[in-house]
């Protein structure tokens, strides 16, 4: 049964996910935090991290991450099959239609409205992700619960981004590194 | 090495070194496939190769696996396009398994549970960083229609917590009513 509700929910991932792994995280959040009760928002945002981290696909290690934690080995291939099976039917089909339906105005007009949808959803998920990351799990948001140490490693991240674009990666593992240092170092 | 007969074995062994060896998502991944198998292999023209992309980005579902699954069906069938995808997502299904299985003993660690915390910051500053980028090339398109969606969609999600599924048909049908109007309006 576990199984089962494990397949749909993130069949309904797959299903829905438009515009990449990043625009999938707001729709496992709604399926695993919300929905179901299989991960706290803190334990969510781990996953983002180890999805990031990890290589491959960030939808299918998200897939992989909370079947394993939800129902072991089992789980973690029925969550990717979930999310595998939505783009198996429905890019099959695609890539017959595609040609035949290329220039139509109605297909680009259904992907016009979309694309700023898939951007809205995505700053949602940062949004909730950078006041974890400042303010803690629980905490309210309020001057005197600031982390200003992370504060600084995302104000410092996010320049470093902008301004000479490295590998993704390479900023996480370089906050992380530089914030864990600060904090134990500094504060004990 | 170009030009070869497309075979089964090569074509798994492709997908799969590039899903295990790929930091960072889908955007990082479909490029490496097009240099892959339009550059090295030969099997697809560029021109294919870009199309497929295009299919794979407006399809839902990772973009990595619908990249693999249309690369693969289209140099070996329907057969093609499941051992594709099955190269693609058997990486992230081991390499995250053994991660979640360690998850509880990495949590408990000082170290990384600092670190951790710490990287959250630089997550929301990658995800910060492409919400930037992609609502960027959304205002200067300078149309209403877009802009408007985007900022809608967020207050609905982020502020009044309506169901992502609901957002993303609205917007699909939105965008269809925009494209239909403006086809009315230089059609008479």
């Amino acid at each position: 049964m576990t199984l089962l509700t494990l397949f749909w929910a993130f069949f309904q991932v797959g299903l829905f996910a438009f515009g990449g792994g990043l625009a999938a995280l707001p729709l496992i959040r709604q399926q695993v935090v919300v929905i179901h009760p299989w991960l706290d928002m803190a334990a969510f945002t781990d996953l983002v991290t180890i999805a990031e981290m990890t290589p491959g696909p960030i939808a299918l290690n998200a897939s992989t991450f909370v079947g394993t934690q939800v129902a072991g080995l089992p789980g973690a291939v029925v969550a990717t099959l979930g999310c595998i099976t939505p783009s198996l039917i429905i890019v099959l089909i695609l890539a017959r239609v595609y040609r035949a339906w290329r220039d139509k105005a109605a297909f680009q007009g259904v992907l016009s409205g979309l694309r700023p949808a898939a951007v809205a959803l995505i700053a949602s998920a940062g949004m909730s992700i950078l006041i974890l990351a400042l303010f803690g799990p629980g905490a309210r948001i309020a001057l005197e619960a600031m982390d200003w140490v992370a504060l600084g490693c995302f104000a410092l991240a996010l320049l470093v981004l902008r301004k000479w674009k490295p590998s993704p990666i390479l900023v996480m593992v370089g906050a992380g590194v530089l914030g864990a240092a600060v904090k134990l170092l500094l504060f004990g | 090495m170009k030009n070869q007969q497309p075979r089964l074995l090569t074509l798994f062994l492709s997908v799969f070194k590039i899903s295990a060896f790929t930091f960072g998502g889908g955007y990082v991944i479909v490029p490496l496939m097009r240099k892959r198998f339009a550059e090295d292999l030969g099997w697809v023209q560029q021109e294919e190769m870009l199309d497929m992309i295009a299919i794979a980005q407006s399809a839902p579902g990772p973009i990595a696996v619908n990249t693999s699954i249309l690369l693969g069906y289209r140099v070996l069938g329907l057969k093609g396009a499941l051992v594709s995808v099955l190269g693609t997502a058997l990486p992230p299904l081991i390499v995250l398994s053994v991660i979640s299985y360690f998850y509880q003993a990495f949590r408990q660690n000082q170290w990384i549970a600092a670190l951790m915390n710490a990287m959250r910051a630089g997550v929301a500053a990658v995800i910060v960083d492409v919400v930037w980028t992609m609502a960027g090339n959304i205002f200067r398109k300078r149309q209403a229609t877009p802009v408007l969606l985007m900022l809608a969609a967020f207050a609905a999600v982020w502020l009044f917590k309506v169901n992502i599924i609901l957002v993303l048909l609205a917007c699909g049908l939105l965008g269809l009513m925009d494209a239909w109007l403006r086809s009315r309006r230089e059609g008479v």
